[in-house]
């Protein structure tokens, strides 16, 4: 039998921070070639693929449906949006990017604890509850939140060094949009790496434990409810940060951005992406950054009207969604690896099968 | 005094939708063991239909005769075309199947009807009803409301209960491979459950948008807290959830009459939360205990 030399080392986090460093160079390169309102998509795209990724280690490793993914992405903007109130705030990006997370993580902790004991629908309409219920909060407090208006959130000046760096990289000056959208990148490319190292590790292999058979899980040692909590504060912070990158993005944090519709587009991007793939789930980010410009500008050719148009792009992921799980559970990313699988089971199939019958 | 009483009419009568619509989604549960989380889309597309026939010069009753029949057939064609493939499958992929239903339906309503609020006409007054010199907060059509939603639980009882379908229903949702076993056509019981649901469902969606705005997210809350109604009776339970129902409405009415309005689904998730932490299966649940 003969191994084949892999590509990348096995050891998963050298392999992580391999891809990592090889995606930021990626990114890097693209968004320097990028026009400002491609950046502001990529910037889109950075935030949706943060929070799609830690909603794919909830729903994809632990089997657990989160409806309320958007109010936790609320939490991660509103805290940013407090942290960056105007000019003279000196808090740090990465330091308003940590107490996003955290702020979402203890949100995500206390509703983790109650959902540790339901599961599947109930889980589900907790969290539908949750996404219900966020938006109304901002409303109530509207001194310190801003009511429907929002709070503006005020991009603090890059930083001298960043600007030097970016321009001995790039030979080009980094715009305040290519800014955002290399914050927002660095955020995920350091969010994936911590998902996926994550999910190779103990506390990986116990999620999926409980997501396919509870009672073995319990019979192994695993204590259920530690282990579904933990998978939802992970993933709650995931959403936290996102939400900050939004929050930067937009320059604002309002309830409009964080309505239900939000929670159920992420959880489609994870569904199109393919359930328990960080990759799917970028993909699904992508899918949902990219595809309502042109499903609008179709519609618009079509005759309809811009209101009208508008509404096809969920028409489109909403049937895609329910096609998914019909015909392919496995989502994108899933069903291309089980095709690749099924091809090279049945080439080594019938290699040995040849091999018996001379 | 005269706030209480209209607070609790108020109350009584969002209770009974909420209820009506907590029991669609429990029919949906003990027939095929799904939260029909597009239930609430549903209700509001035979809204819609309602709303149609109603603008083009019938009456108010044609529509919801309309509303009521669309619904029926909705429900029929959706578990037929959709939930039928992914039944006794991993229920993860029933809960996602509904929410792309509810996508779905939203935007297509949306493309269809328009993203604009319209007025939906009432049967009867909007104004309250006057008692000695006073006016309280129970409008005839709330009356209607109460009543219709009362008559459709007892005929549902009397189906259930006393009728030979109704039976064969019952067992098809209690154990499919038994009933079968006895001659019942589980797949046509399990349709037909999905179909009464969402008529009861088209129901509730009528009479919340009487004499108020409709627009393709309309139903968005109703769902929200019809879920939490069927919950607190134990998702089980037919007369949990209309227990359910009325205690949420009241309580929510309460804390929007005396607190704020925008609390009103903060209110919902912390009593879902609180009844879910103290009895995980509901207020009404048999819970059947298992040791590993």
């Amino acid at each position: 039998m003969r191994t084949p030399t892999p590509a990348l080392p096995d050891a998963p986090l050298t392999r992580h921070l391999l891809l990592a460093v090889l995606g930021l160079v990626v990114v890097v390169l693209v968004l320097q070639g990028a026009s400002d309102f491609r950046r502001f998509q990529l910037a889109e795209m950075a935030y949706l693929g943060i929070a799609a990724g830690g909603l794919t280690v909830l729903t994809g490793l632990n089997g657990q449906v989160s409806l309320g993914h958007g109010a936790l992405m609320a939490v991660g903007a509103y805290t940013a949006a407090l942290l960056l109130p105007d000019l003279d705030a000196s808090v740090p990006l990465p330091l308003v990017l940590l107490a996003a997370a955290v702020a979402a993580l203890v949100v995500g902790a206390v509703v983790g604890v109650a959902a540790a004991r339901l599961h599947g629908p109930y889980l589900a309409g907790a969290t539908l509850a949750l996404a219900v219920a966020v938006p109304g909060i901002a409303l109530y407090f509207k001194e310190t939140l801003g009511g429907e208006q929002g709070l503006p959130v005020v991009l603090p000046d890059i930083p001298g060094w960043v600007l030097d760096a970016a321009y001995f990289l790039t030979g080009q000056d980094l715009t305040r949009s290519g800014y955002v959208a290399l914050v927002g990148w660095l955020t995920l490319v350091v969010t994936y790496v911590l998902l996926a190292n994550l999910s190779r590790s103990r506390v990986g292999r116990r999620w999926r434990a409980v997501r396919d058979d509870e009672v073995a899980a319990q019979l192994a040692g695993i204590d259920l409810g530690r282990a579904r909590v933990s998978a939802f504060v992970v993933s709650a912070a995931a959403a936290g940060a996102a939400g900050a990158v939004l929050a930067l993005s937009v320059r604002l944090a309002a309830p409009s951005s964080f309505t239900l519709n939000l929670s159920l587009t992420l959880l489609a991007a994870v569904v199109l992406g393919g359930l328990g793939s960080l990759t799917g789930a970028l993909a699904g980010a992508a899918l949902l950054t990219f595809l309502p410009q042109v499903a609008t500008g179709l519609g618009t050719d079509a005759g309809l009207s811009d209101i009208q148009a508008a509404e096809l792009a969920p028409l489109v992921y909403g049937l895609v969604m329910v096609g998914v799980v019909l015909v392919a559970p496995a989502g994108l990313a899933g069903s291309l690896r089980l095709l690749v699988v099924r091809r090279r089971t049945r080439a080594a199939l019938s290699t040995t099968s040849k091999g018996t019958a001379t | 005094m005269q706030q209480l009483l209209n607070t609790a009419l108020v109350g009584l009568t969002l209770g009974m939708v909420y209820a009506a619509f907590a029991l669609a989604l429990v029919l949906v549960w003990r027939s095929t063991r799904v939260v029909n989380f597009a239930q609430a889309p549903m209700a509001m597309v035979t809204t819609f239909v309602a709303l149609v026939v109603i603008e083009s010069g019938a009456s108010w009753w044609l529509g919801l005769v309309a509303a009521l029949v669309s619904g029926l057939v909705l429900g029929a064609v959706l578990e037929r075309a959709v939930v039928r493939p992914v039944q006794g499958g991993a229920q993860i992929n029933a809960v996602i199947l509904t929410l792309g239903l509810f996508i779905v339906l939203h935007a297509l309503a949306a493309v269809v009807f328009g993203n604009r609020y319209r007025s939906f006409p009432a049967p009867f007054g909007i104004r309250g009803l006057e008692i000695g010199d006073r006016t309280v907060a129970l409008t005839p059509t709330g009356v209607f409301t109460i009543v219709a939603v009362l008559v459709t639980m007892a005929l549902l009882v009397a189906l259930f209960r006393f009728t030979d379908l109704g039976l064969r229903m019952r067992a098809a949702a209690f154990n499919q491979e038994v009933a079968r076993l006895l001659g019942v056509r589980v797949g046509r019981m399990l349709t037909l459950g999905w179909a009464l649901a969402s008529l009861v469902g088209s129901l509730a969606g009528v009479l919340i948008a009487s004499g108020s705005l409709v627009h393709p997210g309309f139903m968005d809350s109703v769902v929200v807290f019809g879920f939490v109604a069927a919950v607190l009776g134990g998702l089980d339970s037919p007369i949990g959830s209309v227990v359910g129902g009325l205690v949420l409405g009241l309580s929510l009415s309460f804390v929007s009459g005396y607190v704020a309005s925008q609390l009103v689904p903060l209110a919902a998730l912390l009593i879902l939360v609180l009844v879910l932490l103290v009895r995980p299966g509901g207020l009404f649940s048999t819970t059947t205990a298992r040791q590993v």
